[in-house]
């Protein structure tokens, strides 16, 4: 390049950059992003979506998008997710059409199927599932405590029978009970 | 590579399997060279396995993009730490990996066990190789080679999952497997005391330390699960009874329950069968995690890509407990109590009682894990088993757990006395209640925290008086320090000690789920300079200002950055920044969904975790979710300590301390001391 194409070249980039610079402070996008594709987002957040109820509500249903979250987690966890903001604004609209929180999960069980809550309804075979396992811990227990108890009993009905006549203890030559106690103590110390 | 890869596969495969099926069918009896050659196999297959290990490791350091496995989990803009875990990223991969440790394992069970198990190794060995050729024969039959190759050689790989490029993912799953492959030696014992028939405790001394290092494995592998999931998936929780989390679970609370029943054997010749079920359940349950993982029958957030690898381990989990509970049937006679509990107040007594608890929880958690497929096969409808029915089934489970965590140690081995019960209780007890009482006045009304408070207190109660009363007795016997004192007092009896110090952990993690109870979420959207305030259940104010968001190319991925600046009641806390990740391949193309990391500000009483959602019309106007997360800093705390009393609980040595020799060698003659005074002899 001459300096005659070098100077004209500057001039041009000098006199584009004049007349873009005032363009972009006057811009309302100044802020815009350099790449927004990754982040981008639809609309801004809502009262609704920090409302106690709806995200009580939200709670208790899964996201359909195959994620296993409920749909308040998946809303603000999954933000390439769009299927829990549209669940959210089912949500919100039968809330404002008057329904009850109740009433809001009924709909969807019922437009969805029972798959869409967290838990499943405490009914019929599903109270199998809630009460299988307290149960079977209850009646293992049970068990455990009978077995446990007769054993007990059985020892208890043994001891004075291998002490001798009357349950009096074998004697210790030199021991007093006073020193004989603690000395019962240090050995279950020793044993722990 | 994968020339060498496939023969070392073959290999490991055709020697372990001679030497299991030799070993299993008793055809080395009264033949040692055979005997010997079983016992040589392991290391034979083990070197096997490393070398197809290392060629794997290979093809993925040297983008060898033909094999099938490389181009699918990485790429050549990958850091080369995420190479290295590249081999346990995906399904083929992480087999390969499960069976070189345990070979490792295997080996290293041969190299360490003492001659006195002689004659268990060659059934061990049968067991361990038989287990690793299984894997084996998934990876060459199963259609998971990992050496498989492509008919064309892409440019460049798929690269590694955004969520798995995490320091946590490079350590988390190996350490799960360490402890689910470790659960094996334990087993193949089992094995062997039943083919041998030598069941008295010599096997239980082989497998101690066995035990606690899976345990001690599936600890570490399951807290730092959390720690990933709750730095990484941003939902601001750690724990989400996913059906993966469960299945690591489910052998940890059996091996939990294993590792105090087992002292009742140690120390009283009780609860052989017991112990035989709670070691081959925890097998069984292992395999069963990996079965869940890998079949994709049961919809999780964890598993790898549905394939029939699933239906081997099913298959594999069925026939080794029909053989394992077949074997332990012919031996139950063999099985027999020495002595009989003596007293409903014994410390047996209560250790059964935790034993329950631990497997009604194990229980508890397979049930509601397998309970969408019962539901489905009995009723034809699909449900969902989450959060909300394993909180409401197992809070209450894990608060009986945790009264008896604090009741154990209180008992007498054998049979307590009232008056030994009192002096036991009191002030553990009162240390309870005034737990409980300062809750109350700080305004906790919820039930389920208060006891969780309550019994925590109760437990630590426990602890302390356990080591005060130790820590007083050295001071008294030997005129040690109180630091002596109390380190002479863990190191002469490192079971006991550790695990008390493993007790406090549990108390830990109990208070810090319990502080979740009280977690605040907040969506808010921002534009630079604005900003909003968050209250937090501790009384703070914190105001966070949006300061923008900056976008930048980094190794991998284009980053765009939202930064908050914090303060907390006025007070200046510095700046969090939150990241959405655009990840691309060496040719700058989109290789996956956008990712996010969250922002995490940590203290000792609250977690504040940002998470940027993104940006409205590509502009800096950006939505965050906030929130308060109390006390999550005290599950990690839980987690080291866990480690710190696991490590203790297993470290060799302990027994009589330097104190007690110098104290015989200046006085001769055998000195007891009965109150304050010393009778010689």
């Amino acid at each position: 390049m001459d300096r005659r194409g070098f100077f004209l070249r500057a001039g041009a980039l000098g006199a584009t950059a004049l007349v873009a610079s005032p363009a972009r402070a006057q811009d309302p996008g100044a802020d815009r992003l350099r790449v927004p594709g990754a982040v981008q987002r639809r609309t801004s957040v809502t009262d609704a979506q920090n409302d106690e109820t709806v995200k009580a509500i939200e709670r208790r249903m899964k996201c359909t998008c195959g994620c296993n979250l409920d749909i308040f987690t998946c809303r603000t966890t999954d933000f390439t997710c769009g299927t829990s903001p549209e669940l959210h604004k089912e949500v919100v609209a039968l809330l404002e059409a008057g329904n009850t929180p109740d009433e809001v999960v009924a709909a969807f069980v019922a437009k969805y199927g029972e798959e869409v809550l967290m838990a499943p309804i405490p009914e019929g075979f599903n109270l199998t599932g809630y009460l299988l396992p307290g149960a079977a811990l209850l009646v293992a227990g049970s068990i455990l405590t009978t077995v446990l108890w007769r054993r007990h009993r059985m020892a208890q009905v043994a001891e004075p029978m291998e002490a001798g006549v009357g349950g009096a203890p074998p004697p210790v030559a030199g021991a007093s009970a006073d020193e004989l106690a603690r000395l019962e103590e240090a050995l279950q110390e020793v044993e722990r | 590579m994968t020339l060498l890869g496939n023969f070392a596969l073959w290999v490991a495969l055709l020697l372990g399997a001679w030497a299991s099926i030799t070993a299993l069918t008793g055809r080395w009896q009264d033949r040692p060279a055979v005997a010997s050659a079983i016992v040589r196999s392991t290391y034979g297959v083990w070197i096997a396995l490393l070398v197809a290990m290392v060629a794997l490791w290979k093809g993925l350091f040297a983008h060898d993009f033909n094999i099938e496995y490389v181009a699918a989990y990485t790429s050549r803009n990958l850091p080369d730490s995420y190479i290295f875990s590249a081999l346990w990223a995906g399904q083929k991969g992480s087999l390969l990996f499960w069976a070189a440790v345990l070979a490792t394992f295997g080996a290293l069970a041969q190299f360490t066990a003492s001659k006195r198990y002689q004659d268990l190794m060659p059934y061990v060995a049968g067991v361990t190789l038989g287990v690793t050729a299984f894997f084996v024969i998934v990876m060459l039959f199963g259609g998971a080679n990992p050496f498989d190759r492509l008919p064309f050689t892409p440019p460049d790989g798929r690269g590694l999952n955004p969520q798995l490029q995490n320091p946590g993912m490079v350590i988390h799953p190996p350490m799960l497997y360490l402890g689910y492959i470790a659960i094996t030696i334990p087993f193949a014992y089992a094995i062997a005391a039943l083919m041998s028939r030598r069941l008295d405790t010599g096997w239980i001394h082989a497998i101690r330390r066995w035990s606690l290092v899976a345990w001690l494995f599936l600890a570490i592998g399951i807290t730092l699960g959390m720690w990933w999931a709750y730095v990484e998936l941003g939902w601001g929780g750690y724990w989400a009874w996913d059906p993966v989390e469960n299945a690591s679970l489910l052998p940890w609370l059996t091996l939990t329950a294993f590792v105090h029943s087992v002292m009742i054997q140690e120390k009283r010749g009780m609860l052989k069968k017991w112990n035989m079920g709670l070691v081959v359940a925890t097998f069984l349950l292992s395999i069963f995690g990996t079965f869940i993982t890998r079949s994709g029958v049961i919809a999780s957030v964890h598993s790898f890509t549905q394939s029939n690898v699933g239906y081997f381990f099913l298959v594999f989990l069925v026939v080794v407990g029909v053989l394992s509970f077949t074997l332990l049937y012919t031996r139950w006679d063999h099985l027999e109590s020495e002595t009989q509990l003596e007293s409903m107040a014994s410390r047996e007594a209560a250790f059964l009682f935790n034993n329950l608890a631990l497997v009604g929880i194990a229980f508890s958690v397979l049930w509601g894990t397998v309970f969408p497929i019962l539901s489905e096969a009995v009723r034809g409808t699909k449900i969902t088993v989450g959060p909300p029915f394993f909180n409401r089934v197992n809070i209450p489970l894990g608060l009986l757990l945790l009264a008896l965590t604090g009741i154990g140690p209180l008992i007498a081995w054998r049979k307590a006395s009232a008056q030994n019960l009192l002096r036991q209780f009191t002030w553990p007890v009162a240390t309870g209640l005034v737990g409980t009482v300062a809750a109350l006045a700080v305004g906790i009304r919820d039930f389920y925290v208060l006891m969780a408070l309550g019994l925590g207190a109760f437990v630590t109660g426990t602890v302390v008086q356990e080591f005060g009363r130790g820590v007083r007795a050295r001071i008294r016997m030997h005129g040690e320090g109180m630091f002596s004192a109390l380190i002479g007092l863990v190191g002469r009896n490192r079971r006991r000690y550790g695990g008390y110090i493993v007790h406090v952990a549990i108390v830990v993690y109990f208070v810090a789920f319990a502080g979740m109870a009280f977690k605040v979420t907040e969506e808010v959207t921002l534009k630079p300079g604005e900003s909003t305030e968050l209250r937090s259940p501790f009384g703070h104010t914190y105001t966070l200002t949006s300061l923008g968001v900056s976008q930048y190319e980094a190794l991998n991925r284009i980053v765009s950055a939202a930064t908050i600046e914090v303060t907390r009641d006025g007070k200046p806390l510095g700046r969090i920044t939150s990241e959405k990740r655009q990840h691309v391949d060496s040719f700058g193309q989109k290789s996956f969904e956008p990712s996010t990391e969250v922002g995490i500000r940590s203290d000792l009483r609250e977690d504040l975790y940002i998470v940027y959602a993104g940006s409205i019309g590509g502009t800096e106007e950006s939505s965050f979710a906030f929130s308060i997360n109390p006390l999550v800093w005290w599950v990690w705390f839980g987690g080291v300590l866990l480690v710190i009393g696991g490590l203790i609980t297993m470290w060799p040595g302990g027994g009589i301390t330097q104190a007690a020799p110098k104290r015989q060698s200046a006085q001769p003659g055998y000195a007891v001391s009965m109150a304050g005074t010393t009778a010689e002899e």
